[in-house]
């Protein structure tokens, strides 16, 4: 079987194609910020969790540190579970602070995680003891709604 | 009497159409059966891949360019009135990635390759051709329909990644070069709103199903078609009715399982 020229353009047309798959998997898509070094796991118990959803990011000081991974309902609680992996890097104190956060007023939620000064570091499978619930709009304009009549009846 | 004659013709219709659907289905089991001798003998295939898949390229890149800009400018119309122009990348790529790409490019490729593919093999048997190569004791449908229907189905995803790739630049010309979009929030917003599983991997995941579709329709209609120049006309307007029509069904059934309730 001989090279010929059908095959280079076959052959440029394949390197093509696997090349725009490549940029829109990298340029277009997120998969260059997919973590791809070691991850350890660990969970937070939320009352709400309002709009999060797997693959959100769990971020430190703005960093992005790892990535939401599962999220269930925990039964004997009746609170949400929230399963998040953990860039190996980062290591977190036992009473680091969990809290959903939204980005810009209506943007999506991410977790925050606001570092303690305890000595003694989170490993693998724990929970952060401290979670503040997402911020659901819809409440606090009924908060505050339900503030300026009580302030009117006073 | 012409109401029985009337539902004489329904049945006849009916048990016709379910005929067609057998023959179709065993045809398609036999390609599948046979397609070892596409990739044993592999230089049938890029053969193939040559006729249907290069010489699509050029459409295929012209039209997502365009595309693409088309997305650019509207796109920036509608959301100029929220003010959110940033989220031109967003909307430019997600569009694209997810259904415009497999989908566009899927119907082009059904008109201009898929017909191409019918009108050949009707014509081939049309001449004799294949009742000659079934009298060689070559199976036609290992040497002539495998080949093809593997070009096809590795075309499709490359043509529709190369679509979406296309028009994601015609979008980034439009937006940014020519309107004036900042260039940072185009690409950070569409790398933050683009999931590469849930965006891109579903997208070539349909190019792929209606790679199926477009070449075995092609396929078994070429092969089907009467041998006159009648049965091979009409064939490839089939051809390109059926796999148009497969490709929008095959959407809205793919987009309802993979983009449901998120």
């Amino acid at each position: 079987m001989e090279r010929t020229a059908l095959d280079l353009w076959v052959g440029a047309f394949v390197v093509a194609g696997i090349g725009a798959l490549v940029v829109l998997a990298l340029k277009v898509g997120n998969l260059s910020t997919y973590n791809v070094s070691d991850t350890y796991l660990l969970n937070a118990y939320f009352t709400n969790v309002g709009g999060l959803k797997p693959t959100a990011s769990v971020r430190s000081a703005g960093v992005l540190v790892g990535r939401v991974t599962e999220i269930r309902l925990d039964t004997d609680r009746y609170e949400a579970k929230v399963t998040m992996s953990i860039d190996k890097r980062y290591q977190f104190p036992k009473d680091t602070f969990a809290n959903i956060q939204t980005a810009g007023l209506l943007g999506e939620n991410f977790i925050g995680l606001l570092p303690g000064g305890e000595d003694q570091m989170l490993k693998s499978g724990e929970v952060f003891k401290k979670t503040q619930s997402a911020m659901v709009l819809e409440d606090l304009i009924g908060q505050f709604i339900y503030g300026k009549a009580d302030n009117k009846a006073k | 009497m012409p109401v029985v004659k009337s539902i004489k013709a329904i049945g006849h219709r009916t048990i016709d159409v379910v005929w067609r659907i057998g023959y179709a289905s065993r045809f398609f089991a036999l390609t599948l059966y046979y397609s070892g001798a596409s990739f044993r003998r592999f230089h049938l295939t890029i053969k193939e891949m040559f006729a249907s898949g290069v010489m699509s390229l050029i459409i295929i890149l012209v039209a997502g360019m365009f595309v693409g800009m088309v997305l650019g400018l509207q796109g920036y119309e509608t959301l100029k009135r929220y003010g959110s122009e940033s989220a031109l990348g967003s909307l430019v790529a997600l569009s694209l990635v997810r259904e415009l790409g497999p989908v566009l490019a899927a119907l082009l490729f059904a008109s201009r390759a898929g017909s191409a593919m019918t009108a050949e093999i009707g014509l081939m048997k049309a001449t004799e051709q294949i009742a000659a190569m079934e009298m060689m004791a070559v199976n036609p449908i290992a040497r002539v329909i495998g080949p093809r229907f593997w070009a096809g189905l590795i075309s499709m995803p490359l043509l529709s990644a190369l679509f979406s790739a296309m028009g994601v630049f015609g979008g980034y010309v439009v937006g940014v070069v020519v309107i004036g979009v900042d260039e940072g929030s185009f690409w950070s917003q569409m790398q933050s709103s683009v999931d590469f599983q849930h965006d891109v991997l579903n997208g070539v995941i349909k190019s792929f199903v209606f790679g199926v579709a477009v070449t075995a329709i092609a396929l078994f209609e070429g092969f089907d078609a009467p041998p006159t120049a009648e049965g091979v006309s009409g064939a490839t307007t089939r051809t390109v009715v059926e796999s148009s029509l497969a490709i929008l069904i095959l959407d809205f059934i793919l987009t309802a399982f993979m983009f449901r309730g998120d």
